[in-house]
């Protein structure tokens, strides 16, 4: 089969591969029709997170259609189109029976502080991607589902990850009615989570970026105000200022580890990897937040140590939360906001790319090249 | 203003956000949204068993070992192979994940799998491209110097390391590669030149001297100090 496969820092091609095979009873093997290219994937394509292979397949945000199951698969059969959520999850252990579907214990021998997840580096168990031609997927009675009838190919690929994560920063971040909501961030997650802020009742929704482009479509797509702190000499004063001095209600940071700003973090970060990524997104909300106030990280980073402000968030009381999503408890809710119309998840797809050129996907959507906000991939075989 | 118990008022009121942005408020009470609480004891996942069966583990598996037991699934991707390999397992075997030596040998272990994947590549039948592999052809195709040029992109400035990070490792492995030639051809000629110096040792002169002078150099004093360094020393 054909498939994307890491080459070293800034390097990927698609090459000939081995079919995933069932090595596990319940297993399944999905022939992948969409994929796509998420900001996380740029920390593994910059050689950020520790243990990315050379020969390891990206992607953690597919669909496709049921190739083979697995003997002991009952809820899935071949032919079946289903959407898979980024979580590998086994559905049994401590933490999955709570719902805490991204902090499985029995999916990855390699780090017990995160869990399964599809295309992700060994540090999250070393499971090959979706952009490719076909995927293994584990545990196929507990995280895919099928796609309904109504919804759209490109809305359900992006319930995968990136949506379900922007609804799911919006609810850490405990907004009530009338709450100042600040993301910094306007890709893809920031977009979602803008836009969920106004279902959780907020106030006013300001976003945060340095690229006009992408600003463009948080007015457009999340109708919030937008700031460009490029433009701001110092973009926490700014945000004091437009707060009224108190400082935003609620921030949620969907950056990451590789947020610009500040020089020096940046290049100890996201260049050298003497962190584990750049905090300078994170430290700005803690800034920019008010005292009491909650900070939703979103934002994925590296598990070595980063230069994190924590005094002051310990001075002014925060409320710090976070995690990975478990993507297929948002699903239902946010199936019905699609259908009511409320949101409608592919208006911030910008490029839809074949598998045979996702070299040059990755270097557009990592150099912010040509207006991209999210490039969506088509394996050959779809 | 923050200075009195007053809070900021707001640019439109809750009537007026309902009307301009559509399911304002659809999740204003916490009952609606699915992820509160965080916790669901008891939430149905679809799972039928307690335990999972076991995936065959066909090499040894390397695993955290903040873990009690190997977990019974995972992923097959790209096993453990040549010094990178044995990096990564030393890192794993060791080290917590609560160490940065850890994760610091992990890091390291990926730049060295990057060079060893190189070299292999090399010596196959589709070795490395980087002109392919780096995509850089999208800065032709999708508008590569007017996207940076448009608005005031705080990240222009640091682009110019990613082409150093790209080709660091090529430069560092071809300058090694280099020097380690060198060496060799160096110590091939001191073993060719042998026997002229075991006869100058018979005549009372320093190896070293003889050395010296058959690479066309200054003959050294053996009673002054030798400095730390000289090109061409070996």
């Amino acid at each position: 089969m054909r498939a994307m496969v890491y080459r070293g820092p800034y390097k990927v091609r698609v090459e000939e591969k081995e079919m995933p095979r069932i090595e596990h009873p319940n297993d399944a093997i999905v022939r992948v029709t969409l994929a796509a290219i998420c900001g996380s994937d740029l920390h593994l394509y910059h050689g950020l997170m520790p243990d990315t292979r050379v020969g390891h397949t990206f992607g953690h945000e597919f669909i496709g259609v049921v190739e083979q199951v697995g003997p002991s698969v009952q809820n899935l059969k071949v032919g079946d189109r289903v959407m898979v959520p980024f979580n590998i999850y086994c559905g049994s252990c401590f933490f999955c029976a709570r719902g805490l579907f991204s902090n499985c214990h029995n999916v990855n021998p390699n780090a017990t502080a995160v869990g399964g997840i599809y295309g992700y580096s060994h540090t999250t168990g070393g499971y090959d991607g979706g952009q490719s031609e076909f995927v293994r997927v584990p545990f196929a009675d507990v995280g895919p589902a099928l796609i309904p009838e109504w919804l759209e190919d490109e809305d359900a690929l992006l319930c995968t990850d990136a949506l379900a994560t922007g609804y799911f920063g919006a609810q850490l971040a405990d907004i009530a009615e009338g709450d100042t909501v600040a993301v910094f961030g306007a890709g893809p997650v920031g977009l979602y989570a803008a836009r969920s802020a106004w279902l959780m009742g907020a106030g006013r929704v300001i976003v945060i970026d340095h690229l006009d482009y992408r600003l463009e479509k948080a007015r457009t797509f999340a109708h919030a105000e937008t700031i460009n702190f490029a433009e701001h000499d110092d973009i926490v004063v700014e945000m004091k200022r437009t707060t009224g001095w108190i400082g935003a209600d609620r921030v949620v940071d969907a950056v990451g580890a590789e947020a610009d700003g500040n020089l020096t973090q940046h290049v100890t970060g996201a260049k050298l990897k003497l962190q584990g990524g750049s905090p300078v997104a994170l430290n700005w909300a803690i800034d920019a937040v008010r005292k009491g106030g909650t900070v939703s990280v979103m934002g994925a980073y590296g598990p070595i140590f980063s230069a994190v402000k924590f005094g002051d968030a310990v001075n002014k009381g925060l409320t710090l939360r976070m995690n990975q999503c478990p993507v297929k408890r948002q699903w239902p809710r946010l199936f019905e906001h699609i259908r009511n119309g409320y949101i409608k998840p592919n208006e911030i797809v910008t490029h839809r790319i074949p598998l045979e050129h996702i070299a040059e996907g990755y270097h557009m959507f990592s150099a912010k090249l040509d207006g991209c906000i999210k490039p969506v991939i088509v394996p050959s075989a779809a | 203003m923050a200075y009195t118990a007053e809070k900021p008022p707001l640019p439109e009121t809750p009537e007026q956000l309902r009307a301009r942005i559509p399911g304002w408020g659809a999740d204003l009470d916490p009952r609606d949204r699915p992820s509160v609480p965080r916790e669901v004891p008891g939430i149905e996942t679809g799972a039928h068993w307690d335990f999972p069966e076991r995936q065959v583990e066909h090499s040894p598996r390397e695993r955290s070992i903040e873990h009690g037991t190997m977990p019974p699934v995972f992923g097959t991707s790209a096993p453990l192979k040549g010094a990178s390999g044995a990096i990564r397992r030393f890192a794993y075997e060791r080290y917590s994940e609560g160490r940065a030596a850890h994760w610091l040998l992990l890091i390291a272990a990926d730049r060295v799998d990057a060079v060893e994947s190189h070299l292999t590549a090399l010596a196959s039948t589709r070795p490395d491209n980087l002109l392919t592999e780096t995509g850089i052809k999208a800065e032709i195709t999708h508008h590569g110097l007017s996207s940076r040029t448009a608005g005031k992109r705080v990240d222009v400035g640091h682009q110019a390391l990613d082409p150093v990070i790209v080709a660091g490792p090529w430069i560092v492995a071809a300058g090694l590669t280099i020097l380690g030639a060198d060496a060799l051809r160096r110590r091939i000629d001191a073993r060719t030149a042998r026997p002229t110096t075991s006869t100058a040792q018979g005549t009372g002169t320093g190896a070293g001297q003889q050395m010296g002078q058959q690479a066309g150099t200054a003959p050294v004093d053996p009673t002054v100090a030798a400095p730390s360094y000289q090109p061409g020393m070996s």
